[in-house]
């Protein structure tokens, strides 16, 4: 079987965004920047399968500028046999990255695709969902467990109520959830490694796909900061306060 | 102009969400169709006629879309969609995994998470876990979004019930399906729209004391019991219960938060809240410095005291 798997580069998530002094976008500069962390599980999950031997193939994808290199070396690093780079200067929203894996999936025939379930910047979770659509795949979102037999994939489902268990036929598409996996560190020596391998790189205008945003961003703002509350000096008058409030809502 | 609502239910009720899903769909001009998709769900198109601001609704059933399958109701409902200028899905599991795939059909984009409807073309969402609002305009012929109900009013009760109109089913796929559900804990309200929320991080220490201090308080207020990823990771409560950016975001009107420091993934998923309240022996925790009322102390302590009192 050979797995596919798609990785964003977004700020890294320990860091605090703001926006721009003209409030016109997300200031991003000089922020370190990491693979989105849901993506890591994918990989993880992806390396894992192969050294299960469930997969003999796992291919990793990153759609943006030169810059994703560092991200898919990272995946690399983690024990992913094969880079590719679709490289595109301009911004991508959702849409276009499905559109773009959709070009590299049927040039690569993956059985299975990964990807993590929202990326942490935009919190979008779109992506996984549209490429199905496009392919025609079945989807298996939020994945906490995946058990590949076959042609077949069960993945139990992080959903509201709990756990849904589905079965799904391959090819599918799979997008993780924080449970799926704890993502390991890679080794020194296979970091090393990582840096010589050569990836593959392909243009994403020569793909004929159209980039173009369909949303424009008007503004980004800090949300409004709640009111100073107050620190309580015993046990009582919270339990006094917490009375007050419930009554109030009666 | 008219917007399509597609609605989440069980086959039985429709999800409490729902009249404020509906409540976001009034603030977008024309008229508002609700689309019921299931499988003997005859009740649930009943249900939804009576909801205020509801034109009509269109009634799918079929035995394929028994379980919500997002393969078999997405082919329905991108049909369908076509026709109308929004189409608005909750912002829940159910409609975040729904949401992207119509939309991918209707080759158009898709916005997550509204929590704010200026007209037609301009949405209000939150981003990088809810620590930034972006205002975003969309420009597509038919708007496919996902609504935070929770930042919605919710609608009333109609006084005509809207018609309900058949509409045929689209074929199976037959690609996936339900081996089972695992419903974690029912014996607390749901949180979705529980008016009080008590929740619990892994200042608690186990799930032996999780239980023995915040079942008793909950129930005070009949509250809904909520938890952070890491108590939920520790096997605390289960996943149903996890509220923040990548769990469930909720807007009770009180939140009493126990030994949660409040990392800014948690406190993503409860912004709404009207009244926060924090227990935590930690005076730096961010979570005691957001809060409404704050109180400092050791929560093995605190905890029996304050349900104790609140008994009384």
């Amino acid at each position: 079987m050979k797995v596919l798997v798609s990785i964003k580069r977004v700020v890294d998530y320990q860091l605090q965004v703001r926006p721009t002094a003209d409030g016109l976008a997300v200031d991003t500069a000089g922020l370190k920047m990491s693979m989105n962390p849901f993506d890591e599980i994918a990989v993880e999950e992806a390396v894992r399968m192969r050294e299960a031997g469930i997969a003999d193939e796992a291919v990793v994808v990153a759609c943006g500028s030169a810059a994703c290199q560092d991200v898919l070396r990272t995946a690399l690093a983690m024990g992913i046999d094969r880079a590719v780079l679709i490289v595109a200067e301009t911004p991508l929203q959702p849409l276009a990255v499905a559109r773009l894996l959709k070009v590299l999936a049927l040039r690569e025939a993956p059985d299975l695709i990964l990807m993590g379930k929202q990326a942490i910047d935009d919190d979008a979770a779109q992506t996984p969902q549209m490429l199905a659509a496009m392919l025609g795949w079945p989807q298996a979102t939020f994945a906490s467990k995946i058990e590949v037999t076959g042609m077949q994939a069960n993945v139990a489902r992080e959903v509201d109520a709990g756990i849904e268990i589905v079965q799904v036929s391959l090819p599918a598409v799979i997008s993780a959830d924080l449970r799926l996996n704890t993502p390991r560190f890679a080794s020194l020596p296979n970091v090393m490694k990582a840096r010589r391998a050569v990836i593959e790189q392909i243009p994403a205008e020569g793909t004929g796909v159209d980039l173009a945003p369909r949303l424009e961003t008007l503004s980004v703002a800090e949300i409004p900061t709640r009111p100073q509350g107050v620190r309580l000096a015993s046990v009582k008058v919270l339990a006094e306060r917490l009375q007050q409030a419930w009554r109030a809502l009666q | 102009m008219s917007t399509l609502v597609i609605v989440e239910h069980d086959n039985q009720r429709l999800h409490p969400h729902t009249r404020a899903l509906l409540g976001a769909a009034s603030r977008l001009a024309g008229e508002v169709d609700v689309l019921v998709i299931g499988h003997s769900c005859s009740t649930v198109a009943e249900e939804a006629a009576t909801l205020e601001g509801v034109t009509r609704v269109r009634w799918v059933d079929a035995v394929h879309y028994s379980d919500l399958l997002a393969e078999n109701l997405a082919m329905v409902v991108a049909q369908m969609a076509a026709a109308y200028r929004h189409v608005l899905l909750p912002a829940t599991a159910f409609g975040k995994n729904l949401a992207p795939r119509v939309a991918a059909m209707l080759d158009v984009a898709q916005v997550s998470d509204i929590v704010g409807i200026q007209d037609a073309e301009h949405f209000v969402r939150p981003i990088y876990a809810g620590s930034l609002l972006e205002t975003v305009r969309s420009r597509e012929p038919v708007g496919v979004m996902t609504v935070r109900c929770s930042a919605f009013m919710p609608v009333g009760q109609s006084a005509n019930a809207a018609p309900i109109v058949p509409f045929s089913a689209g074929p199976d796929m037959g690609v996936v399906r339900l081996l089972q559900r695992v419903r974690i804990d029912a014996t607390h309200p749901q949180l979705a729209n529980a008016r009080v929320v008590v929740a619990g991080g892994r200042g608690l220490g186990s799930a032996e004391a999780f239980h023995r201090l915040l079942d008793p308080l909950a129930a005070c207020f009949g509250a809904a019991i909520a938890a952070t990823r890491a108590a939920v990771d520790s096997n605390y409560v289960g996943n149903d219960c996890q509220v923040g950016q990548t769990g469930k975001i909720v807007a009770p009107d009180i939140y009493i938060a126990v030994g949660i420091s409040g990392a800014a993934q948690h406190i993503a998923g409860i912004r709404g809240a009207k009244l926060v309240v924090a227990i935590n022996k930690d005076p730096e925790a961010p979570l005691i410095r957001l809060a409404d009322l704050a109180l400092v102390g050791d929560l093995h302590e605190v905890v029996p005291q304050l349900t104790e009192m609140l008994q009384r």
